[in-house]
C-alpha cells in the first residue's frame, strides 16, 4: 500500500475552492494550518504507530471513496430508513446526511431563546464569535493527522451553543446517515459548547443501511464544558458491515463542570472511537464509558485517555466488550495526573467476554502519575462466560442459548447504567436485549425497533 | 411394579478429569416416595446428583437412567428440568445482573414453550410469583434483586425451595439444602418441601447429617459410599448413622 494521505492532499491542493466553497470564516481559516501539519505528518497513523496497533487509520482511508466536495443535495428519507425514536424522550432532532446537515421542524420551533443548533457551515458565519473562539481550539492542539484530515475537508456539520446558566430540558439528537449505492466519506464534525453552568444533552446515533455500499466516517467533536456546566454526550452506532468508523472526540473540562460520555458500538464494521478529555479546571467531574457488543467480524478499537490538570478531580472509566464469532475489540486507556493536579481520584475498568474461541481481544491500561496525593486504579479482565451460572440456568429450563444472551446482557447493565437519561437508559437496555436476540443481522434491532 | 418407576438408575458411572466417582449405582423410587441419601464426604452424593441433572463436567461412563420411562441421559439439563427434574444446589449460583424476576419469568415461559403452551402474560406470572413466595416466606424486596446476589445463606436456600415450588417438578433432588441453614431457616425450607409433598411427585434427600430428615421424612435410607450404594433400610439407618457414625464402612 502505498500512501493512503496523498490522495487526499492531492484532492484538497488541486480543488480548493471548491472545498473552500463559500463556507468561509472558521472552517477555511483552520485549513492551512491543517495542510501544513498534514504535509509534515507525510502519512496518516497505521499499526506501526503507538496506539494504533489494532486499528490502521490509513488502511481505512486508502479506498478511493466519493467526497461529495461539491455540495450535491442529499436527500434523506429519516422516516422509512431508520426509527430512532425513544419512547417517553422528546428530543429536538437534526440530520446529518452524510455530511450535510438537516434540522427538523421541531428542532428550530423548540429551541429556547439564545440555544444555537444549526449547520456547523452556517454557525461560522452566523456566529463567528464562537465559531473563531472554539471551532479547531481542542483538536488542533490535541488531534493527529487524522484529526487534521477532518479539519482540512470538513465543510457542514453540527454547531450546539447553550449560553450560560441555560439548563436545556429536552435533549438534543442527531442522527447521522449513510445512505445509497455508491461508496462515501463523509468528514463529520460536532462543535458543543456549553456556557457557564450550563447543562445539556446529547444524543448522536449513527446509521447505514445494511446492504448499503462502502462508507467511511471520518468524524471530529469538540466538546467544551465551562465552569459548572453539566455535559451529558451519548453515541449509538447502529451501522452495516461494510462502514467504516473513525471518530475522535476531544473534550475540555473546566472548573466545577460535570460530564458524561458513553458510547455504545452495537453493531458495526470497523470503527475506532477516541476519546480524549482534558480536566483543566478544578474539581471537575467525568465519566466516561463504552459498550460494544461484536459478532461476525466487527472490530471496535476504543481508545480513552483522561488528563488531570486540575486539583480535586473525580473520573471514572468503565469499558466493556462482548465479543462473539469473529469479532475483534481492542481497548487502549490511559489516566494522566498532572504535576500539582493534587486529590484527584481516577478509575479506569476494563472488563471483557470472548463468547467464542474465534474472538480476540486486546487491552492496554495505562497510569502516568506525576504527583502523590492521588487515588488511582486501573484493571483489565478478559474471560469467559460463567459455565456455573450457565448451568444453574439450564437446570432451571432456560436454553442454553437463552442462558448465554441474559448472561451477556447482564454483563452491559452497569454501563447502561452511567446513562443519566432514563429513559435513554431504558431504550438502550431494550437495545442490548435485541441485539444478543438477533446477532444475525443489523436490520432486525434497528429498522424494525419502531414496531 | 416397573413401569411404575419414576427413576430407574441401573450400574451408573461418572467420571470428572478421568476420576470415576460413582461405581455402578442402582436405584428405584416410586411416584410419592422420599428417599435420602447419606454418606460421608467424598462419598459421590453430590455428583450423583449433578449427573441426574446434567451437568457437563461429569462424563457418563456406563449405566442406564430413565425417568417415568424415558432416558434421561441423553436430554439437555433444561429439558430434563421440563420433564420434571429438579435440583436445588448445595451452593446456588449468584448471576448479577440477572433479576429473579426475569429470570423465573424465561426458566416458567421455556417449559411452557417447551409444552407448546402460550407464555403467561404479566399479571398471571406475578400472581404465580405471589402464591409461592409465600410458601416459603421468600421477602418480595429479594424479587427484584439479582439472582442469589447478597443472599444470605438462608434466603439462597428458600429461593432453591421457591423455585421448585414455581417448577412443580416431578422429582426433586436437595443437595445438601441443610448446610449452612440455622434451625430457624431449616424449618422453613423443610415446611416448604412438606406442602409441596403430593402423592405422585418425589424427592431425593442428599444430607450428611440426620437433621434435616427430623422434618422431612424419609420412606428410604441409603447409604452411599465410593461411589456405590452400599446398605437401603426405613428411617431407622438413618438414627443408626447418627449413631454410629461412618467408619463402620471402612469394614465394608
Amino acid at each position: 500500500m502505498n500512501n493512503p494521505l496523498q490522495q487526499y492532499i492531492d484532492l484538497y491542493t488541486g480543488n480548493p475552492d471548491m472545498v473552500q466553497g463559500n463556507h468561509g470564516g472558521a472552517l477555511n481559516q483552520a485549513r492551512d494550518k491543517a495542510l501544513e501539519r498534514l504535509l509534515e505528518a507525510r502519512r496518516l497513523p497505521d499499526r506501526s504507530d503507538e496506539g494504533y496497533a489494532k486499528t490502521s487509520v490509513a488502511e481505512m482511508f486508502a479506498p478511493d471513496y466519493g467526497i461529495n466536495l461539491q455540495r450535491h443535495p442529499v436527500t434523506v428519507d429519516l422516516a422509512s430508513s431508520f426509527h430512532c425514536g425513544v419512547p417517553n424522550l422528546s428530543t429536538l432532532m437534526a440530520v446529518v446526511a452524510v455530511d450535510r446537515f438537516a434540522p427538523t421542524r421541531t428542532l428550530q420551533q423548540n429551541l429556547p431563546q439564545g440555544v444555537v443548533v444549526c449547520s456547523l457551515a452556517e454557525g461560522v458565519r452566523r456566529y463567528p464569535g464562537i465559531a473563531d473562539r472554539y471551532y479547531n481550539s481542542l483538536a488542533s492542539r490535541r488531534g493527529n493527522a487524522a484529526t487534521d484530515l477532518n479539519t482540512l475537508f470538513t465543510q457542514d456539520g453540527v454547531m450546539i451553543y447553550v449560553p450560560d446558566g441555560v439548563r436545556l430540558e429536552k435533549a438534543i439528537q442527531i442522527v447521522q446517515l449513510f445512505q445509497g449505492d455508491s461508496p462515501r466519506l463523509a468528514f463529520r464534525r460536532i462543535l458543543l459548547v456549553a456556557g457557564k453552568d450550563s447543562r445539556v444533552a446529547v444524543l448522536k446515533c449513527d446509521h447505514s443501511h445494511p446492504d448499503s455500499a462502502d462508507f467511511l466516517s471520518s468524524e471530529v467533536i469538540e466538546v467544551i464544558a465551562s465552569e459548572g456546566s453539566e455535559v451529558q454526550f451519548y453515541d449509538l452506532e447502529e451501522s452495516a458491515a461494510a462502514t467504516r468508523r473513525m471518530s475522535q472526540m476531544f473534550a475540555r473540562q473546566d472548573a466545577g463542570s460535570k460530564l458524561t460520555v458513553a458510547a455504545a458500538t452495537l453493531f458495526n464494521g470497523t470503527t475506532r472511537n477516541e476519546f480524549r478529555i482534558d480536566c483543566t479546571g478544578d474539581h471537575t467531574a467525568t465519566r466516561l464509558s463504552g459498550m460494544a457488543i461484536g459478532s461476525r467480524s466487527q472490530h471496535i478499537d476504543n481508545s480513552s485517555e483522561v488528563v488531570h490538570r486540575g486539583q480535586h478531580g473525580h473520573s471514572d472509566q468503565l469499558f466493556k466488550y462482548v465479543l462473539d464469532d469473529e469479532a475483534r475489540g481492542a481497548f487502549e486507556g490511559s489516566i494522566e495526573v498532572a504535576e500539582g493536579s493534587r486529590f484527584v481520584e481516577a478509575y479506569q475498568s476494563n472488563r471483557n467476554v470472548l463468547a467464542s474461541t474465534g474472538a480476540r481481544m486486546h487491552t492496554k491500561p495505562q497510569l502516568l502519575i506525576y504527583n502523590d496525593d492521588v487515588k488511582c486504579s486501573h484493571g483489565a479482565t478478559t474471560g469467559q462466560l460463567d459455565d456455573r451460572a450457565l448451568f444453574y440456568m439450564q437446570t432451571r429450563g432456560i436454553p442454553l442459548d437463552e442462558a448465554r444472551r441474559m448472561l451477556m446482557q447482564a454483563f452491559m447493565v452497569d454501563v447502561v447504567d452511567t446513562i443519566a437519561l432514563e429513559p435513554l437508559r431504558d431504550r438502550l437496555r431494550h437495545m442490548v436485549e435485541r441485539r444478543f436476540a438477533s446477532a444475525d443481522h443489523l436490520c432486525d434491532a434497528s429498522c424494525r425497533q419502531a414496531e | 411394579m416397573s413401569e411404575q418407576l419414576l427413576l430407574k438408575v441401573r450400574g451408573l458411572r461418572a467420571e470428572i478429569d478421568g476420576k470415576e466417582i460413582l461405581n455402578g449405582i442402582d436405584l428405584d423410587i416410586r411416584p410419592g416416595e422420599v428417599h435420602a441419601i447419606m454418606g460421608p464426604n467424598g462419598s459421590g452424593k453430590s455428583t450423583f446428583s449433578a449427573v441426574l441433572a446434567g451437568n457437563p463436567a461429569y462424563k457418563v461412563t456406563g449405566g442406564t437412567v430413565e425417568f417415568h420411562g424415558k432416558n434421561l441421559l441423553e436430554l439437555s439439563p433444561e429439558d430434563r428440568s421440563h420433564e420434571g427434574l429438579f435440583l436445588s444446589f448445595q451452593y446456588p449460583v449468584e448471576i448479577p445482573g440477572v433479576s429473579m424476576v426475569n429470570f423465573m419469568r424465561a426458566a416458567v415461559n421455556a417449559k411452557r414453550k417447551y409444552f407448546n403452551e402460550p407464555a403467561l402474560s404479566a399479571g398471571d406470572f406475578l400472581k404465580l410469583m405471589r402464591r409461592k413466595r409465600a410458601i416459603v416466606e421468600l421477602d418480595n424486596k429479594l424479587a427484584s434483586r439479582s439472582v442469589n446476589e447478597g443472599f444470605s445463606g438462608g434466603e439462597k436456600k428458600r429461593n432453591e425451595i421457591f423455585q421448585m415450588a414455581v417448577l412443580e417438578p416431578r422429582l426433586s433432588i436437595l443437595d445438601e439444602t441443610d448446610s449452612g441453614l440455622d434451625i430457624d431457616a431449616l424449618r422453613v425450607v423443610a415446611g416448604g418441601v412438606n406442602q409441596l409433598k403430593t402423592a405422585d411427585n418425589s424427592t431425593i434427600v442428599i444430607t450428611h447429617y440426620q437433621r434435616l430428615l427430623d422434618y422431612i421424612r424419609p420412606d428410604f435410607v441409603h447409604v452411599l459410599y465410593k461411589g456405590r450404594i452400599v446398605r437401603t433400610g426405613g428411617p431407622e439407618l438413618a438414627l443408626e448413622l447418627e449413631e454410629k457414625g461412618y467408619d463402620w464402612l471402612k469394614q465394608l
